[in-house]
């Protein structure tokens, strides 16, 4: 009888229970999270992110089991994901993005500059005249009329020719495909690149070569660039009452959370 | 793992397995598809050998009707006074729920349908009442191809030659399928989704060898035209749109009529290092081909995925025009309609080729109505630009200059970061999309389903994309002067003039479809269904179908030896997204600012793919 049970139990998951989802029937309560699975140091399939262990903390603090669904976080990933109803939270959004409902920010980082420690560069400003001599890596999103800060940045300051872009797709078959840029710094593909913080901070050490990361200045170009983002959570829009939840999650448990985040290496913005 | 503690090896194994097959199933959903048999089975009677020349053989067999892409029927029996008699003969569900792009075929009596994602293979056996389905082919493309799709998951049509039904899958296949079976009879992977890639196009066959393009120059991918042999399956030739010669096949045969468009590896030198690698100029749209000249010929897509300011120069070869040889891919002329675009202004739509009397003599033209706005005429042995017309409200750029063929740009509708640029006409989906446009030679008359849209760039919007924040400029898209967002002309190319045009309140997002019996067809987003007289644009006769269209018409005769008309309802594509992706009327700047242009469809109509026939009572 019992093993029929734990068969009906499997047969009864409902649609598309990912890994981390074996919950016990009884467990009434899920943290449903919509993830890219494969998308370090934020999250993967393995559960190896900060963003996997922050969900499991705000799990436990609900007295709830996270269940995920997978989703490249790629253009219509909120529209597939959250608006779908695939799951009620994503687990990092900038805190201004119109699409959701956003948390308070629970870290900020910065875009910063990586060299290699002995290639002797100290680039710490876009006002650098360097940065129009050397090769410089950029990410690149290729989105219509859109791309990352640091592209437009360096094209406004007239560094173009010297300039090679590192989409954030990347090949997906590969490990973390927007990591590239970091390597390529490592590898002297290019001289600097201007990386995402959390990015940056969690495969620059993981290089063969030792990497140095200094965030960039001025922290906003204007009339309006920035460089620095807050990162919140995000829910549904008019689902308040979750987003109240999380809020209070996050104030509470912010001492774990900081100390999370300085475990991955996020740069503060 | 150990809440299976004591349980026997067997149940723990099975169980496994059992979960196991669970959560892959889920994985490869959500197809959204049709429950169908599996299996393709039946048979089709007649044999799909010999394809009858002569006038017009009542049959569909190509997207465009013809290598020339004129989508004129040669069939009188339905004409412009008894049209208003139009009734359904036929439906038939695809059982999809997203934007129906493709044109039907019609060949020996069957008629077949491709439809979006999951790109299924319908044979409807027309010989029998209610046109029952014969067979389906599913190709069971890869679930996660439509997370990496640019704007919906559309399919253009498939292409039939020698007993075979050749299209593609959205996952970078093309295959190639028993036209009487629905046996597939091979399948090649030209692409790779995990890079961004897809293919949407149809294809057409020429001499024997498949042609395609691929899809998603918004993803950074590199733009190119492959041929496949039609037998094997084999890659014939490659050429790429961007970078060395050597890959874009340019050779000494290459003679371009504009000096600018002469050099050595100029898709390497038109471009900042390295960045002609992602430089866009995808081959999505159409192709047509001239037998006498032994020539194809196809547009590219726009430079991407960097702004404007971060690709200084022409950036070759997008946003042009390529005249190939079909046995060896090899260039032969070339004609950039927007150098160093910054509009999103791909090139890729139709090319109708024809013999005009130009300036007093004969001439082998190429009719291009662009997204930038313009009909362009060309000679399309050499690709000189004999006329270039605005056929809508164009403030992006005043005119083309004869003499060197450049676009004259506007330099105050210039794009930038943190800028604000107003009342860019047309706005990024052009004057004309990939909506394809109708010649007929009775009329003298191109027939277009074109758009009315301007955008503004107001300000900075905050955006995520793997793990990266991001800035874009907010595009808001809007009805240009008018206050009408689409409109249907008539447009003479030798007078360069519009002989006649109608306003319609949404983008006519459809193919047209024009006749000997001086009818042309098109379809409204908010699923009407119309017939205008070719020589004055009078309405005749109007059909509310279940969905808004977005397909391409076709007219054929059925095996009862009457003539019908068929087109696929079911709203969707960039326009339509709003209804077929279901996306937020509140965020304006969705489906990249189209949205804004949209709010009022998804009131007007609602999703799902459906085939409508009409014929005479």
């Amino acid at each position: 009888m019992k093993r029929f049970s734990f068969l009906l139990a499997l047969l009864l998951l409902p649609g598309c229970a990912g890994e981390g989802g074996a919950t016990p029937a009884k467990s009434a309560r899920e943290l449903r999270v919509c993830a890219d699975p494969n998308n370090l140091p934020f999250s993967n399939r393995r559960l190896q992110g900060f963003e996997n262990e922050l969900a499991s903390l705000i799990a436990r603090e609900m007295g709830a089991t996270v269940r995920y669904t997978w989703w490249a976080q790629r253009r219509g990933f909120i529209r597939n994901t959250l608006n779908a109803g695939a799951c009620d939270v994503v687990m990092g959004i900038p805190s201004s993005f119109e699409l959701v409902l956003a948390t308070r920010p629970y870290y900020r980082s910065t875009y910063v500059f990586v060299t290699r420690r002995d290639s002797g560069l100290d680039v710490r400003s876009f006002d650098d005249p360097l940065l129009k001599k050397v090769k410089v890596g950029v990410q690149i999103i290729g989105d219509d009329y859109a791309n990352a800060p640091p592209a437009h940045a360096l094209a406004s300051r007239g560094a173009v020719q010297n300039v090679i872009g590192y989409t954030v797709y990347g090949d997906y078959r590969e490990d973390s495909p927007p990591s590239r840029i970091v390597k390529a710094v490592a590898a002297g593909e290019v001289d600097v690149a201007v990386v995402w913080g959390p990015l940056a901070g969690y495969f620059a050490p993981r290089q063969p070569a030792p990497l140095a990361i200094v965030p960039v200045s001025p922290k906003i170009d204007l009339p309006f660039l920035p460089f620095v983002f807050d990162i919140s959570l995000g829910v549904r829009r008019g689902d308040q009452a979750l987003r109240d939840e999380l809020d209070g999650i996050l104030e509470r448990r912010k001492p774990e959370i900081d100390a999370l985040l300085d475990r991955y290496g996020v740069p503060k913005g | 793992m150990e809440r299976i503690g004591r349980r026997s090896l067997v149940l723990a194994v099975f169980s496994w397995i059992f979960a196991v097959s669970l959560i892959s199933g889920c994985r490869r959903e959500p197809s959204g598809g049709a429950v169908v048999p599996a299996a393709p089975t039946g048979r089709v009677g007649a044999s799909p050998q010999a394809v009858p020349s002569g006038a017009d053989d009542g049959q569909w067999l190509m997207a465009a009707k013809n290598y020339a892409s004129t989508r004129y029927s040669g069939l009188t029996q339905i004409n412009a006074r008894n049209v208003r008699n139009l009734k359904v003969a036929l439906t038939f569900s695809t059982g999809s729920l997203r934007g129906h792009e493709a044109a039907p075929l019609v060949v020996n009596g069957t008629m077949y349908i491709v439809t979006p994602f999951p790109n299924d293979l319908y044979a409807l056996d027309l010989t029998q009442p209610g046109a029952p389905a014969k067979w389906v082919y599913h190709p069971d493309p890869e679930a996660s191809a439509q997370g990496v799709a640019c704007c919906d998951v559309v399919n253009r049509g498939a292409a039939y030659a020698d007993g075979r039904i050749f299209y593609n899958t959205l996952d970078n296949h093309t295959v190639a399928v028993d036209a009487e079976t629905g046996q597939e009879v091979w399948k090649t992977r030209l692409g790779d989704i995990n890079k961004g890639e897809t293919l949407t196009m149809a294809p057409i066959v020429v001499k024997g060898k498949v042609l395609v393009g691929n899809s998603g120059g918004e993803m950074g991918v590199r733009g190119w035209i492959t041929a496949l042999d039609a037998g094997s399956g084999r890659i014939a030739w490659r050429a790429y749109s961007t970078g060395p010669d050597k890959d874009v096949l340019i050779g000494p045969g290459f003679k371009p009529f504009y000096a600018q468009d002469r050099g050595r590896d100029l898709g390497v030198k038109t471009w900042p290092p390295e960045a002609w690698k992602t430089g866009g100029g995808t081959v999505w749209g159409w192709i047509s081909y001239d037998p006498e000249l032994d020539l194809i010929y196809y547009g590219t897509g726009n430079p991407g995925p960097w702004n404007p300011d971060q690709r200084p120069g022409d950036n070759k070869w997008t946003s042009g025009i390529f005249a190939r040889d079909p046995d060896n891919g090899e260039a032969r002329w070339f004609y950039q309609w927007s150098p160093h675009d910054e509009h999103d202004y791909d090139g890729v739509n139709e090319n109708v080729l024809l013999d005009l009397n130009i300036g007093g003599r004969t001439r082998k033209v190429l009719v291009r109505p662009e997204r930038n706005g313009y009909v362009y005429v060309l000679d399309r042995a050499t690709g000189e630009v004999l006329s270039a017309d605005p056929f809508v409200y164009i403030t992006g750029s005043r005119g083309v200059d004869l003499k060197t063929g450049r676009l004259r740009v506007a330099a105050e509708k210039k794009t930038g970061v943190g800028k604000v640029t107003r009342e860019i006409c047309p706005a990024a989906p052009g004057a004309k999309d990939w909506q394809p446009s109708a010649w007929s030679p009775r009329t003298g008359l191109l027939y277009m389903a074109h758009n009315n849209l301007c955008m503004d760039f107001e300000g900075v919007e905050v955006s995520y994309i793997s793990g990266t924040p991001f800035v874009g400029a907010n595009v808001r898209m809007y009805a240009g002067p008018g206050g009408h967002r689409g409109e249907f002309t008539a447009w003479d190319p030798v007078a360069r003039r519009k002989a006649w045009s109608v306003k319609e309140k949404f983008p006519a997002w459809s193919g047209a479809l024009v006749t000997a019996g001086d009818v042309v067809f098109y379809g409204t987003m908010d699923g009407w269904f119309k017939a205008l007289h070719a020589r004055t644009g009078q309405e005749l006769w109007k059909f509310k179908t279940g969905s808004g269209i977005i397909g391409q018409p076709i007219s054929y005769r059925g095996p009862d030896g009457k003539q019908y008309v068929a087109i696929l309802s079911g709203v969707g594509g960039w326009a339509g997204a709003v209804v077929s992706g279901q996306l937020d009327t509140r965020d304006s700047t969705a489906a990249l600012g189209f949205v804004n242009a949209m709010k009022d469809l998804p009131a007007n109509t609602t999703r799902g793919g459906m085939l409508y026939v009409f014929g005479l009572p």
